[in-house]
Formats: C-alpha cells, sequence, structure tokens
C-alpha cells in the first residue's frame, strides 16, 4: 500500500482551505451589483390567500421589485416536481398535487412562500417584507399523518382525496395473513419514527445572475446535485434551456439530503435575477431553514414478527403511514417504499414479507431523503421487532439474530433486494468482543448499586446504498438514471484534473477520489486535484447521496483510469520504440519488459500532447477520458452496533456509556474518513433516538423551530465511540465498495432504544426518549411489575 | 434611514475605519464589510457557534454583537489564527490530523473557541473539551475527531509554547 494510494489514512486535501476560514460557500460568493432577496412566508399552515398588497411595501427605501405567485404564473415558470413515480396497489398513480415555487391563491404550510422583496440591501428587503400585507382567510389544519386520512380532515390538495397520496403495497397480504394465523409466536411493535430536521450547519443559499448579452443564467446555490438541479430547473420549471442555464455548487456545508432537492427559493432567485436585471441573492437564516429544507422520516406504523418454538423468524408485517408534508419534494415518495420496504429482511431469512405504506399529505414542510432515507425506518422497525420477540421468547436477542442470519450469499429477500455479500455473525462477534458483552452482567451490578438502571442494545442493520442501477429504478418509476460520471484530465507535465458528477459537502471526494488516482498511475496526490459542482466544468452527473460517490462515483473514476492506462500504454510503447504487448504500467512507469527501459507517467503524457512520436492517424493526441459507469447492484453495508446505556431513575435521564461499530463496508479506501462517517451518522442517530424531534401544534405551527427548542446533539452527549470494520467485497462493482456515509443513521436509533427498553424492562419507549419518556417508562415498569 | 456611526477597531492586527448602520451585526460587518467570509453564521440566535470570534481575546458570538460594540476593540477571526501565510497554529495541525472537519462551516467557531479555551485550561481531559465545546454544533463529525484534536494540539503547544 502506498501512503497515499487506497487503504492510507491520507490527511484530507480540503482542510487547508476550511481551517484558515479560506472556502467558498455561497453566501461568500458576491456579484457586482448584487440585490438581495427576503421572502414573505405564510405565518398560517394552512389558507387561503385572498389578495396581496404591495404598493406600501414597494415604496421603502432600496426596493427594487416585490413578486409574488401570480406574477411567476403568468411568467409561465413552471412547477417543482416529485420526480419519482409511484403507483398505489390498485394501479393509479401517485396524486402529485402542484407545487408552484410561490404560492397561488392557496398557502399549505407554515413557512410557505407567497411573496419576495428584491431590494439593494437585505435589511431593506427585510423591512419591507415587514409592509406586504396578505389577507389570509385561515383553514383548519391537518399535520398529524395518523389523522390526514380521517372523515372530515381538512382537504389539502383537490386532486389528493383523503390527503391520500398512494397506497402501495410489497408482497402477498393473503399469504401473510395465512402465515400469522398459523404462527407459534408473534411480536408486535407500534413506533412513530420521529420527524427529523436536518440542520446542516450552512443554511440553504442562492445566488442567481442574468447575462443579458449571452442570454444566459449562473446560479451558485447549496446542491448535493448541481446537474439534477439544472435539469429539473430547466427541463420542469422552464427557466431557461440547459445550455443557457450554469449550476456552481461550490463548497457546501453539510447536506444529509436536505441539499438534494430543487427547492422554491433558487427557481425564484433566477426568475427574479433575470426580471430585476442584477444578481439576486438568498441565504435562509435558521428560522427558514427549519420551516423549508425538506424534513425527515415521520412514519406511523404497526409491525409484527411470526416466529416458530425454535426462535426462527417465519414471516413480518408492516403498515405504515407516511407524512409527505405540504407538497411533495423531489424523492420523497421513493423514501417510505424502495428506500424503506425493501429493506425489512434486515440481515435475516425471512420467507414472507408484507408491507403496505400510506404516503399523506399534511400541513407541514415537505418530508424527503433524510441521511438514510428509508432505511433507519426499516431498520428501526426490524431491530424493535427482533428485541421485543427476543424478550417474550426468553432469548438472548444476540442468539435470536444468530439463529436467523442470512449465512449464504447471493441471498434473494422477499421483498427484491438481493443481498450480494456479507457476513453478518462475523460483524456482531467481532462487535460483542470489542465491546465485552460478557462483562456487562457484572457493569449492570455495579450500575445498580449507585441506584443506575443500566441497559444494552443491539442494532444489527443493513443498507441498500449505491444508488443505483439504472434500469432497475427506472422500472420502479425513477425518472432518471443513477450512474455515475468522471473525466480524468491529463496535463501535458503529468499532472491530472479528475472531473466527477458527484458532489462533495464534508465527505472528503478531494482526498479520496485523488487517492484513486494516486495510486493507479503512480503519481503523487499533489499532483491530482478533483473538480465537481459546476455544471459548465463537469459533463452531466447525479451527485451525491444513498452513499454512492465511493461506489458508483470511483468506479466510474476507474474505469476512465483504465482507458487513460491503455491509450497511454500505446503512446509509451511508440516513444519506447516496443510493441504495445511488451509495456508494463507499474508504480508510475511504463517499461519494456524484461528491460530497464522505462519511462515516468509524465514523459508519456508529455509525448501523448507533443505528438511527434506516435502516428496520428492510429492515435489520437492528448490524454484524456471520460466514462459512464451504471452500478450491476445496490451495495449492501451492514454491520453491528452495540449500545450501553445508564439511566437515573429520579429524572429519566439517559447516559450512553458506552459505544461499538463494526461495520462491513467492504474495500475501505480512507480509515480516517470513513471513521468519521461512522462517528457523525451515529451522532444523528442518537440526536433522533434522544433529543431531535419536530413538534407541530394542532395549528400547524412548528414549535420546535429553532435550536432554542428543537435539541441538537452537542460533545457532551457522547462518550467516546469504538469503530472497527469487518471486510467483505463488494462484487457488483470494480472496486469492492459499499459506502459509509449512512451506516450510523440507520443503525443507532435501534440501538440505543433497545438499550433504553433493556434497562428500564418496559418495551412502549418512543423517540426522543427525553428525561421526561424514560422517567414515564421507568415509573410505568414498576407499576406493571408491582401488579404482577 | 437607520442611523450610521463611525467605528475604528483592530481585525487580526489590522485597522479599519468604516461608517456602519448602528444595526449592523458583528459576523455581516466581518464578512460583507471587509470580505472575512471564514466567519461563518449557522443559526443568527447564538447557539450554534460557527461565528465565534475572539472580542479582546475572548471568545464571543459575532452574531449577537452589533458592530458598533466593537468601536476600539480587537477582534480575531479564524483568518487570523495561522501565525504566517505559510505555517498553521497547532490547532490548525491537530484539526487536519485527526479529521476534526468534514465540511468546514463549524471549523472556525470550533477553532477560536479552542484557542480560548486551550490557553486557560492547557492540560484538559476529555471530559472537560466536550464541555468547553458543547456550546458549538458540529452535523458532521459527531465531535469525536475535534476531541481528539483539542487534546492532541494541547499536547503539542504545551511542548512547544508560542
Amino acid at each position: 500500500m502506498s501512503a497515499t494510494g487506497i487503504g492510507a489514512s491520507v490527511r484530507r486535501k480540503e482542510d487547508q482551505r476550511f481551517i484558515t476560514g479560506k472556502g467558498h460557500y455561497t453566501d461568500d460568493i458576491s456579484r457586482p451589483g448584487q440585490a438581495h432577496a427576503y421572502f414573505v412566508r405564510s405565518p398560517h399552515a394552512h389558507a387561503t390567500v385572498r389578495g396581496i398588497d404591495t404598493a406600501a411595501a414597494s415604496a421603502k427605501p432600496g426596493v427594487l421589485a416585490i413578486l409574488t405567485g401570480a406574477q411567476l404564473a403568468a411568467d409561465k415558470i413552471g412547477n417543482l416536481i416529485c420526480g419519482w413515480m409511484i403507483h398505489s396497489k390498485d394501479g393509479s398513480p401517485m396524486n402529485m398535487a402542484p407545487h408552484p415555487a410561490l404560492a397561488a391563491g392557496k398557502v399549505n404550510h407554515a413557512g410557505d412562500a407567497v411573496a419576495v422583496v428584491i431590494a439593494e440591501t437585505l435589511a431593506q428587503a427585510r423591512d419591507a417584507s415587514e409592509a406586504v400585507k396578505v389577507d389570509y382567510q385561515v383553514l383548519p389544519a391537518v399535520v398529524d399523518p395518523a389523522k390526514a386520512q380521517a372523515k372530515g380532515a381538512p382537504q389539502i390538495h383537490e386532486g389528493a382525496p383523503n390527503n391520500t397520496i398512494y397506497q402501495w403495497e410489497i408482497g402477498d397480504s393473503a399469504a401473510a395473513e395465512a402465515v400469522f394465523k398459523s404462527a407459534k409466536h408473534v411480536a408486535t411493535v407500534d413506533l412513530i419514527n420521529n420527524r427529523l430536521v436536518p440542520n446542516a450547519l450552512e443554511p440553504r443559499a442562492a445566488l442567481a445572475e442574468y447575462d443579458d448579452g449571452a442570454d444566459s443564467l449562473t446560479l451558485w446555490n447549496t446542491s448535493q446535485n448541481p446537474h439534477v438541479a439544472r435539469l429539473v430547473i430547466s427541463a420542469f420549471v422552464g427557466m431557461a434551456p440547459e445550455h443557457k442555464l450554469r449550476v456552481i455548487a461550490p463548497d457546501v456545508g453539510g447536506g444529509f439530503g436536505s441539499k438534494i432537492f430543487i427547492y422554491p427559493e433558487e427557481v425564484v432567485c433566477l426568475w427574479a435575477a433575470r426580471k430585476v436585471g442584477r444578481p439576486v441573492k438568498w441565504t435562509a437564516d435558521r428560522s427558514e431553514a427549519f420551516l423549508t429544507d425538506c424534513h425527515g422520516r415521520d412514519h406511523v406504523t404497526h409491525a409484527e414478527l411470526a416466529l416458530d418454538d425454535n426462535g426462527r423468524i417465519t414471516g413480518m408485517r408492516v403498515k405504515t403511514i407516511a407524512n409527505l408534508g405540504a407538497y411533495m419534494s423531489t424523492f420523497s415518495s421513493a423514501v417510505p417504499t424502495y428506500l424503506y420496504a425493501t429493506l425489512l429482511s434486515g440481515q435475516y431469512e425471512i420467507p414472507m414479507i408484507h408491507c403496505a405504506v400510506d404516503a399523506v399529505y399534511t400541513n407541514t414542510v415537505p418530508v424527503d431523503a433524510y441521511r438514510g432515507a428509508g432505511r433507519p425506518e426499516a431498520t428501526f422497525v426490524v431491530e424493535r421487532l427482533i428485541e421485543v420477540a427476543a424478550r417474550q421468547l426468553g432469548l438472548d436477542p444476540a442468539e435470536l439474530r444468530r439463529r436467523n442470519f442470512v449465512k449464504t450469499f447471493p441471498y434473494q429477500t422477499v421483498v427484491a433486494s438481493l443481498y450480494d455479500a456479507g457476513d453478518y455473525n462475523a460483524s456482531m462477534k467481532k462487535a460483542m468482543d470489542i465491546h465485552d458483552v460478557k462483562g456487562f452482567g457484572k457493569r449492570r451490578r455495579v450500575s445498580a448499586r449507585s441506584g443506575k438502571l443500566r441497559g444494552l442494545g443491539y442494532s444489527t442493520y443493513i443498507e441498500a446504498c449505491g444508488v443505483a442501477p439504472s434500469a432497475v429504478v427506472g422500472s420502479l418509476g425513477a425518472g432518471v438514471g443513477l450512474w455515475e460520471s468522471a473525466e480524468v484530465r491529463v496535463n501535458p507535465a503529468g499532472t491530472v484534473e479528475v472531473l466527477t458528477g458527484c458532489h462533495a459537502h464534508g465527505q472528503g471526494h478531494e482526498t479520496t477520489f485523488a487517492q484513486l488516482v494516486s495510486e493507479r498511475l503512480g503519481i503523487p496526490i499533489e499532483q491530482v486535484s478533483v473538480v465537481h459542482g459546476d455544471t459548465d466544468k463537469v459533463q452531466f452527473g447525479m451527485g451525491t447521496y444513498g452513499s454512492r460517490s465511493g461506489a458508483v462515483g470511483m468506479s466510474a473514476i476507474a474505469k476512465a483510469l483504465d482507458k487513460v492506462e491503455a491509450k497511454a500504454k500505446k503512446i509509451a510503447a511508440h516513444l519506447l520504440e516496443a510493441a504495445e504487448a511488451d509495456i508494463v504500467f507499474q508504480d508510475g512507469k511504463f517499461t519494456v519488459a524484461g528491460t530497464d527501459k522505462s519511462l515516468a507517467f509524465g514523459e508519456v503524457a508529455l509525448g501523448a500532447y507533443v505528438a511527434h512520436k506516435f502516428p496520428t492517424g492510429e492515435i489520437e493526441p492528448g490524454l484524456k477520458e471520460g466514462a459512464f459507469y451504471d452500478p450491476t447492484n445496490f451495495t449492501f453495508p451492514a454491520g453491528c452496533h452495540i449500545c450501553e446505556i445508564e439511566i437515573d431513575q429520579d429524572t429519566g435521564r439517559t447516559e450512553i456509556v458506552a459505544w461499538t461499530a463494526v461495520d462491513d463496508f467492504g474495500v475501505v479506501i480512507n480509515p480516517m474518513i470513513v471513521e468519521g462517517q461512522v462517528h457523525g451518522g451515529i451522532a444523528q442517530g442518537v440526536g433522533q433516538a434522544l433529543l431531535e424531534g419536530a413538534v407541530y401544534d394542532a395549528d400547524g405551527q412548528l414549535v420546535s423551530g429553532s435550536f432554542m427548542d428543537y435539541a441538537m446533539p452537542h460533545a457532551e452527549n457522547f462518550p467516546s465511540i469504538k469503530v472497527d470494520t469487518t471486510v467483505t467485497k463488494c462484487p457488483s462493482n470494480p472496486l469492492g465498495i459499499k459506502g459509509c456515509g449512512e451506516a450510523g443513521a440507520i443503525a443507532a436509533p435501534a440501538a440505543v432504544i433497545n438499550a433504553i427498553t433493556d434497562a428500564v424492562g418496559h418495551e412502549n419507549v418512543t423517540m426522543p426518549a427525553t428525561a421526561q419518556v424514560v422517567w414515564a417508562a421507568v415509573r410505568k415498569a414498576k407499576a406493571v411489575r408491582a401488579a404482577a | 434611514m437607520p442611523h450610521s456611526r463611525n467605528i475604528a477597531l483592530t481585525v487580526n492586527g489590522e485597522r479599519y475605519e468604516r461608517e456602519v448602520e448602528v444595526r449592523l451585526m458583528l459576523a455581516d460587518f466581518l464578512r460583507h464589510h471587509l470580505g472575512l467570509t471564514g466567519t461563518h453564521l449557522g443559526c443568527e440566535h447564538g447557539v450554534c457557534g460557527a461565528c465565534t470570534i475572539l472580542l479582546d481575546g475572548r471568545s464571543a458570538r459575532s452574531c449577537l454583537l452589533l458592530a458598533v460594540q466593537c468601536d476600539g476593540h480587537d477582534v480575531m477571526t479564524v483568518e487570523g489564527i495561522a501565525p504566517s501565510a505559510d505555517a498553521l497554529h497547532p490547532l490548525q495541525e491537530a484539526f487536519r490530523d485527526h479529521h476534526g472537519l468534514q465540511c468546514g462551516f463549524c471549523t472556525p467557531g470550533m477553532l477560536t473557541t479552542l484557542i480560548e479555551f486551550l490557553r486557560e485550561n492547557p492540560d484538559p481531559t476529555e471530559e472537560e473539551v466536550r464541555i468547553a465545546i458543547s456550546g458549538n454544533l458540529c452535523r458532521c463529525t459527531g465531535y469525536q475527531g475535534i476531541v481528539a484534536a483539542a487534546l492532541d494540539a494541547a499536547k503539542r503547544m504545551q511542548a512547544a509554547p508560542a
């Protein structure tokens, strides 16, 4: 292994600019003559807009324009779309309601934008916004997904009776019914997968500029996938054709899914920039982020697991209501279906699964993919069921898992996933050894002596990453293919630029992608730079989400590198006056086999560009190759997380005292970065389990709408986490990578709640398991024991 | 028209005199008037800590300070941490070596917060570091790399005091 190649914990190339304050995030960029946008947002969750009076506001100092939904419609700016078609079980298409970038006639969630003020300064735009008079007729609201379909519930969109978007299912309900009828044991859980606010630390932002002379638009925005943004804003919103719209996503301060989607504000800034003839900048404040960034999760689920007398699982059935909020966001429909139900087999052999999902509209912020997207929800269902079943059967939870693990691969689940490789027992065994599970009983007794309850919880999770084979997702309703592209540009002096359709917003691609190039071409990593995030520089690409950049994006780079090497060999043969078959490329040198005649990579690169010594009719000058890579399957990272907690019975406060994570991510490019991804994922999962929850009141007001009300995980919420790996190589891509970005967030909630329920001796602990929730559960458990 | 006032202050060792609106926040002054965009705004209500700067050597939230309050004072931002253009502060080096940052957005506030903390507590425990940065949110790292970086920086700074 070279010091900068695959498997080395190379220090990140991007760090220098970030630790010295020299990054370039969207709000750091300013354009000459730039004006500022401030949005007028509905304070009501559900209301008819009877009129908007902008006269007084327009007269305020510095105001350039005040634009409304009516003008947007008059200018024929199209609606935002959800790009994944889901059909209900009766074959009907999902009910996608119109989503204009500025509300037209009706607002459907608190924070829905009705107008935008463009002014010389942000302060002036804000001042003027307060003088915009909007005449609302307030309508009753519905926020609880479990109540959205009820008779008499407020109707949000005309085309969606009973607020139902779709009623989808996978599996055979009659066959599942039969399994449950004859089941020896049935474990049941009723779960709420709590609504979360992604809260990337950098708020979303957009800066749009119109070039009158070229009739072209440029958008700088906080996007995880600038090409997809350009495609949607061109082809669906109709802002400008793709070749007249450049989207640049510069340094982006975290995404976690929330910056995948195409949002109203970027559409409005582009439109306003052209209308006003000035660059227009908008940056969300944190309140706007809470009210407009797509939220995550929000499922209500009833699930059952059937088992025989030997503790073998015989079936599972799941009924979920998924809240998609007021509008269908870009990928929202796929999250509670193909990213959820297809993972319900977990790490287990389950012969029969049925899952029914109703997706509903409510008067809340749209819900879409958030770190893990569907897979944390699935893991929570499966791992809670296993834990409850183990306790019901009086079996050790690890033993029940072991009995049911998938052991031979490939394994075709009954919910469409084809697990290609894994060793689930190996990761659980390693985690149990590292965690010293054997010593838990003793530790529990020590805790008990000081009046504390100690619990241990497992989560043996699985996820489907590396999204995704294009034909497969196409057959499931996706409007796009999920391949990735790459271009390797070798410069005449031998330095290399790698252009990728992926986008980094914390993942360290500038380093890991360069490691692959350094290893393959045998050149120092300093001679490699990674270019991403600009539609004018990079050919079309699909962006970063679903832990896809390693498995799919780097595979595309590997493919392009194969082509570079093949061409360079041909050129080297001419330069060295040898047969191509005799050229060996190793450690950055082209050598004539069996001789000491060799050329360094840079010398061949120069030879390719000066083109003096090979027939250019046969071999084109230059050294630049591109590739598109389409994965052959999803990848299936899996592992075992063990959480150990201590509960103060008097206050209900839960402290995480130890955490062990053993994950199988396939081949690891940079262990330091992978470990960081695991830490971060766990922190978000722990946040979901113990702290975070977006709370709406009955009127549809988001009452947890600031960092004062929405509890984010802090440094003192965690112990030092032990992270290790087991490796089964992924056979579905050339590098053997599975992906690591979401694992922690997927595994963690179940591990925490399984640990708490273990400690308390009572299964009904909802997320977030705040001190109050846990205190009540402790009291309830005591009452039940006393009554027994 | 909003009131304006003349202020004079030192930022990263350089003196600036500017006329500013009295309602202008220090963070916006640094970012948009001086072009020092290394200081980031993550919440504008004093919770996330991304905008933390050192005011006369003490950590402060630049989103909660008015620029006019800093008249006559000394401000240090992330751009002023490194001892020279081609050298890094030991804390910056430790952040790089321990993967103390991912997206980089919280990093400026983490660095300024820890510079003050390590000056006052040059040999901290892990728990003390965790408490010290509990007023700074990071959504990426789970804090473990940051804590490791701070502990290692303490060692480096003790070995080679500035």
